[in-house]
């Protein structure tokens, strides 16, 4: 039931996020007030119908500019999301996950990938996000947004393919590099076919910072000991699988509450309070 | 206790960090970058 609620919770976002249908129509953007809000999701802001801005694109774009290097702004928003509910808006609000989400039901080989491709992540928002757009500058002292160049599948989904569909003037222009875009894409759909999440899991610049703040939200997940029947059940129904390290509010939680829903004995709980134990599946 | 002392200080930090980026005039260079097609979002920068 959790799962539906979800869902449905999911779709509402995706299609709040992504509600400006005059984009689609033209083949423009939305340039309102809204764009200079951030939300916590990755959802590319040169999608025809996005009515907000992409934090981990704006955080490139003002490393790239020549004003700032950092943008406080940005990366206060995306704390403050942290600190407040970790990496709820991943499980609950983000548009790219739920794609994920609903790719993994497809009926398709499904496989596990090696616990240490998660630390990618990390690697790529340390790298392609924060430091070389600030850093590798052009000779004009100008960087260059590297993830979502050469790493964001959400902008080729969302932005590229529409616009290009929609606008001759850009559908004329594209070249190699939006071949590698529409490579990469496929490869990441392909994975998400068979790992849950595969991209959230390994690549997401934006999930690697939320789950920094996970142990420390003040949304968190709870376990009753005097309740809990060491059953293991919270453990199967996670997303992630029993391979995650045994702890429920891991950085890579994202909140899904299935195990909260699904703990046959009432043990799990979810709170506001910031008033956790240290929470342990067993199994 | 010090996980709930933490939390108010990250708590802090972030909404200081917000509203430090507001005064020094990020938002209208968020919103500027944010109403042109990124050329490198698709495919063509």
């Amino acid at each position: 039931m959790v799962d539906l609620k979800r869902k449905l919770v999911q779709l509402i976002s995706a299609v709040t996020l992504n509600s400006y249908a005059g984009g689609f129509a033209r083949g423009t953007i939305y340039r309102g007030p809204l764009k200079q809000v951030c939300v916590p999701v990755l959802n590319c802001y040169s999608c025809p119908g996005a009515v907000t801005s992409c934090p981990i694109g704006s955080l490139q774009a003002l490393a790239t500019g020549a004003t700032f290097n950092f943008s406080f702004y940005v990366a206060g928003i995306i704390s403050l999301s942290g600190v407040l509910a970790g990496r709820f808006s991943c499980g609950w609000l983000c548009p790219f996950g739920f794609l994920q989400d609903l790719l993994y039901r497809i009926p398709f080989i499904k496989f596990c990938l090696p616990l240490w491709t998660r630390y990618i992540k990390y690697l790529v928002a340390g790298l392609f996000v924060l430091a070389l757009p600030a850093f590798a500058l052009d000779s004009f002292g100008l960087g260059t947004p590297y993830f979502c160049k050469w790493l964001c599948p959400a902008g080729t989904l969302e932005a590229a393919i529409p616009l290009s569909l929609l606008e001759p003037g850009i559908r004329g222009a594209l070249g190699a590099l939006f071949a590698w875009r529409l490579t990469w894409l496929a490869l990441i759909l392909l994975f998400c076919l068979g790992v849950q999440r595969a991209f959230c899991r390994v690549l997401c610049p934006l999930g690697a910072i939320l789950s920094l703040f996970n142990r420390v939200s003040f949304f968190t997940i709870s376990r009753n000991e005097q309740l809990c029947r060491h059953c293991g059940h919270c453990n199967e129904v996670c997303y992630y699988g029993p391979a995650l390290a045994p702890e429920l509010n891991h950085p890579e939680c994202i909140r899904c509450l299935k195990c909260v829903k699904s703990c046959p004995a009432g043990a799990l709980s979810w709170n506001f309070k910031g008033a956790n134990k240290e929470g342990v599946f067993y199994g | 206790m010090f996980q709930n002392i933490l939390r108010g200080i990250l708590l802090t930090a972030a909404a200081a960090s917000t509203a430090h980026g507001i005064y020094r005039g990020e938002v209208p260079e968020v919103l500027l970058k944010a109403i042109n097609i990124c050329l490198e979002c698709i495919g063509i920068g």
